[in-house]
């Protein structure tokens, strides 16, 4: 077997809470299906078979149980279960499940969306016998109005400083700004190396990486690591060119320990046979100095940048809504659901999307949206730019613009939300009500609202729970 | 069963060929029966009946035709035996057995080449325009031995039936058909042509189960470039070939013997489709081939894993390693202090040959020349000025300026022919040309196990069309040739390799010693002797 994929879903969307503390992350509706289902689908269409999927006990009880998040993909999941409250990184659940790690792994992660060639990343792996392969994507800005956000969108957030070599594929240095003191540093033995360096700024990380298996084991032995983009990925690339470059690495000590004596010489003599083919061969990965190709460097580190395609991490409410606009362009299936029962007189434009047993009534307009499984809506109702989760009741005569209706949402008659974003299981009352721009309504567990019209606050009646 | 091509060369020679063959027919028939009587009377001698039997293949062979497309066929009187592939050789050994069978086998003959001749006037009639269908005579020399040479596929991708069967063959495996890119030069469109912005990868599953994942790795590998020069890809070939078999297990009810090999012809495949096969490749293919048919079916599997793991062993360090170091043991001796030595591009054998002179403290100087898209005299330069030898850097164009400056030229070979002809980068011949005309000796190192039965006198039937691509450069940020596919009467051709004439080199240098170029079907001949 040459990769085993391994799916991390046991993030908890910290940077999403409204829409998280609800519903996991994984299992959050992206165009009508599970966020999870994305990755799943990545890696079916390329044809794994297997795929170790590290999650949470109450994400695996909600696939397993409920019908509506029923995973059709046809792949072997192996469902690994991790303590939530255990506060483990990316590289810990990867040391967790060590044990089931037999070949080269392929780490993805749940709330990653895209349509790239996945066979570039990993012919840079296997071409250059990489340790780590990436892809990154080229930041889109994101257009549509974030609900319940005050203001800009600040843009001091922290960059990541990426840089490449000439052909764009060599890793060389990757640092994140919240490392960074003044400015960035850069090793002189890197530029002596690689004296044209691309640093580049606007790279989304998708999360996506290949690594070999003695990284893993790596791992095992190191536990003072825990997130593979936070640590690992910048040890690896820090540790390419580090002094230690002619003796064995660290990686390849544990490597070699850890297999028996016979298999240490097989190795070995093998060794033999690929450095008699690197010397035999004219290849160089660079040119205008004397060194061997790859600079005799044993550990190498490729990215694989894309320019055109989509390709979205879902971890902000602004990637979020953005995903749900694209998502359909990622899938063939029809629009509007066969089992959604829609009254002849409503206006559905084309890029909306209409889940199963949806009752749409008559004179409602949709624009733009996307309306959950199960979900009601009652006459003259305009939506636009939204949307609305599963099983959301929408009374007659609302106007709802630009907003996130969570799911089991109850919206009163006549309500006006423009750019909010409704909690689940919550209810806006009726008559007359507006919810003003950028408010959001946060309840949990069916408190009723009476909103009045005061910019920048929210009264509440009988609500149990207040958030923001 | 034999199945007999007609090589038809241009349009215009098709409606004479029919005459022309019947009277060779004719003059063939006549020969026939003068040897018969010959063989008659020297029935009990080996060795005479033996040079008989090379005679009359060469009789039977029709004139060399001066074109291009021309295979095989052509008759050179003393490489006679070499038109006949390996086991057709044999008969060569049992002279006895074949000639009670002379009799009837030549009047078998007789009928066929009737029949042959008849085909192909049929055949010349119903095809007026077509300029290269690319079949191929093979005439019924094999009388002795009836052996069928096809036309490999991969040099016949303008014939839609070939291709067709082809992509047959590859489904079967389970192998993707890599799809060939951009216009080709009309004279080379017999030839694949592949984008190396397209690998065969993008196909496969990624986890990759039919194929196996080192294989899979040197397929990229050799598209990409990263492993390129003869020996190297037969080292990485055979590299991979371990692990594949370290990996194999074998299924029940199977032998390891013949399953084995079934497993491997995918691979191949594959590594056909990334890259033609090298003619060392080629080699080395049919020796583990050999060796995994030779396994006895009562050995173990453990047992069988591990002698066919220490026979790769051996043949890299026989045929490559230890085989270098017999090369440059008798170069060293070629090389004189105060010796201007050129080489062209990156040979890792003429590499190995200075750098050892330069150890043994030799002095002389190195005049690299280099041609592009492929710049592979860099890498070459880079190597040599690492050590410590002093050199120059040309561009091919610069040749006749150099040449009065040097005194000897060494040149690395993908293959030696059996017809003397050495197969190298292309810009080989050109070089052996220029130095012939200034009089400067000419030497070609080359292993023995890139010696290949194959025999061609041009570079345009069988080469290598690399990616057009390549030939275009971004200089001050603008690429002049970028959209080459929208000028309708534009092509690019990159070729790979080309053909050097015997006439030209002055002496080979193999592990068995320096030869003289046309010595070269004996080398082959006693290499078969021995196997």
């Amino acid at each position: 077997m040459e990769l085993q994929a391994v799916l991390m879903a046991a993030g908890g969307g910290s940077r999403m809470m409204d829409l998280t503390y609800n519903t996991p992350k994984p299992l959050l509706p992206v165009g009508n299906k599970p966020l999870i289902w994305y990755p799943l689908n990545l890696l079916e269409r390329v044809g794994f078979e297997e795929v170790i999927v590290i999650t949470t006990k109450e994400v695996q009880k909600m696939i397993s149980t409920d019908p509506k998040v029923k995973l059709d993909v046809k792949m072997k999941l192996d469902l690994v279960c991790i303590q939530e409250d255990a506060d483990m990184g990316t590289a810990d659940a990867l040391r967790h499940i060590q044990q089931k790690v037999k070949t080269d792994v392929l780490v993805v992660s749940c709330d990653l969306i895209t349509d790239a060639a996945l066979h570039e990343v990993v012919d840079l792996f296997r071409a250059h016998n990489a340790t780590l392969s990436m892809l990154m994507s080229k930041a889109h800005e994101f257009t549509e109005t974030v609900p319940g956000q005050k203001g800009k969108k600040k843009t001091g957030e922290q960059r990541d400083f990426v840089g490449v070599d000439g052909t764009g594929k060599r890793l060389l240095f990757m640092a994140n700004e919240a490392d960074l003191d003044e400015g960035v540093v850069i090793r002189k033995s890197i530029m002596r190396k690689h004296p044209r360096m691309h640093i580049k700024t606007g790279l989304v990380d998708a999360h996506l990486y290949c690594l070999k298996k003695s990284v893993v084991d790596f791992l095992a032995d190191n536990k003072s690591i825990s997130s593979i983009r936070g640590e690992l990925v910048p040890y690896l690339v820090r540790k390419q060119f580090s002094k230690s470059t002619n003796s064995p690495k660290v990686i390849d000590e544990t490597h070699q320990n850890l297999k028996k004596n016979d298999k240490i010489q097989i190795s070995s003599r093998d060794e033999e046979l690929l450095h008699l083919t690197q010397e035999r061969s004219c290849w160089n990965d660079h040119r205008g100095d004397m060194s061997d190709a790859y600079h005799g460097g044993r550990l190498r580190c490729y990215v694989h940048i894309m320019d055109e395609g989509i390709c979205y991490r879902v971890n902000t409410l602004a990637a979020y809504i953005e995903a749900n606009r694209l998502a359909p362009k990622l899938f063939d299936e029809p629009a509007v659901h066969p089992s959604a029962v829609v009254s002849e007189r409503c206006l559905i434009g084309a890029d909306s999307i209409i889940g199963a047993s949806c009752q749409i009534s008559d004179k409602t307009s949709i624009k733009r949206s996307t309306i959950g499984v199960s979900t009601t809506v009652r006459e003259k109702v305009k939506v636009t730019n939204s949307i609305i989760m599963h099983g959301v009741t929408i009374e007659e005569g609302c106007n709802i613009q630009g907003s996130v209706i969570c799911s089991n949402a109850v919206i009163g008659r006549g309500a006006d939300i423009k750019y909010c974003l409704v909690g689940s299981h919550s209810t806006a009352r009726e008559h007359n009500s507006k919810i003003a721009p950028e408010k959001r309504l946060t309840e949990c567990h069916r408190a009723e609202v009476n909103i009045t019209y005061h910019y920048k606050s929210i009264t509440y009646n009988n609500c149990h729970k207040v958030s923001k | 069963m034999y199945h007999r091509y007609v090589v038809v060369a241009l349009s215009r020679r098709k409606p004479n060929e029919g005459k022309e063959l019947t009277k060779e027919e004719k003059q063939r028939l006549r020969k026939q029966k003068k040897h018969q009587k010959k063989q008659k009377e020297r029935k009990n001698e080996k060795g005479p009946s033996e040079t008989e039997k090379d005679k009359t293949p060469v009789s039977l062979l029709p004139p060399p035709q001066p074109v291009a497309t021309q295979k095989a066929p052509s008759a050179l009187p003393a490489p006679a035996s070499a038109p006949i592939p390996v086991p057709a050789s044999a008969p060569f050994h049992s002279s006895p057995a074949p000639s009670p069978a002379d009799k009837p086998a030549k009047s078998k003959a007789e009928l066929k080449a009737e029949r042959r001749a008849r085909q192909e006037t049929d055949r010349a009639a119903k095809q007026p325009g077509s300029s290269s269908s690319g079949i191929k005579t093979k005439v019924p020399l094999s009388e002795l031995n009836p052996v069928v040479k096809r036309l490999p596929e991969h040099v016949q991708v303008d014939d839609p039936a070939v291709v067709k069967r082809l992509a047959k063959k590859l489904e079967r495996q389970q192998i993707p058909l890599r799809s060939d890119y951009g216009y080709k030069v009309s004279l080379f469109s017999h030839l694949h042509q592949y984008s190396r912005k397209a690998p065969l990868t993008q196909l496969l599953s990624i986890p990759s189960t039919v194929i196996h994942p080192s294989i899979v790795r040197l397929g990229l590998q050799y598209s990409q470039g990263i492993v390129a020069g003869s020996n190297a890809r037969s080292v990485a070939l055979l590299h991979a070939f371990k692990q594949v078999i370290r990996d194999y297990t074998t299924p029940p009810n199977e032998e390891l013997s013949r399953d084995l090999v079934n497993k491997l012809k995918p691979y191949i495949s594959f590594l056909n489709q990334c890259r033609p096969l090298s003619a060392s490749m080629g080699n080395a293919i049919k020796y583990i081939k050999k060796e995994i048919s030779n396994i006895p079916s009562q050995c173990k599997e453990e047992e069988a894993k591990t002698k066919l793991l220490t026979c790769i062993d051996r043949y890299i360090e026989e045929k490559i390693v230890l085989a270098a170091k017999a090369i440059s043991k008798y170069a060293i001796e070629k090389i004189s202090d105060g010796d201007v030595i050129l080489v062209y591009g990156y040979s890792s054998l003429v590499n190995n040959i200075l750098c050892e002179a330069f150890e043994k403290s030799r002095k002389f100087r190195v005049i690299v020349v280099d041609s592009r898209p492929r710049l592979e005299g860099r890498e070459a330069l880079r190597r040599l000025v690492q050590r410590g030898i002093s050199c120059t850097y040309v561009l091919i164009s610069a040749l006749s300026y150099i040449l009065p400056e040097v005194s000897k030229v060494f040149l690395g070979a993908h293959a030696l022919l059996a017809n003397g002809y050495v197969m190298s980068r292309v810009g080989t011949s050109q070089i052996a040309l220029v130095a012939r005309t200034y009089n400067v000796p000419v030497l070609v190192c080359c292993e023995t196990y890139k010696f290949c039965e194959r025999v061609q006198t041009d570079s345009f039937v069988s080469n290598e069309l690399d990616d057009p691509d390549d030939l275009m450069v971004t200089r001050k940020g603008k690429t002049q040739l970028e959209n080459w596919q929208d000028v309708s009467s534009l092509g690019l051709l990159n070729l790979v390799y080309d053909v050097t004439p015997p006439d030209f080199v002055d002496l080979v240098i193999t592990d068995l010693g320096m030869i003289p170029c046309t010595s070269v079907p004996v080398v082959l001949r006693v290499k078969n002797l021995d196997q």
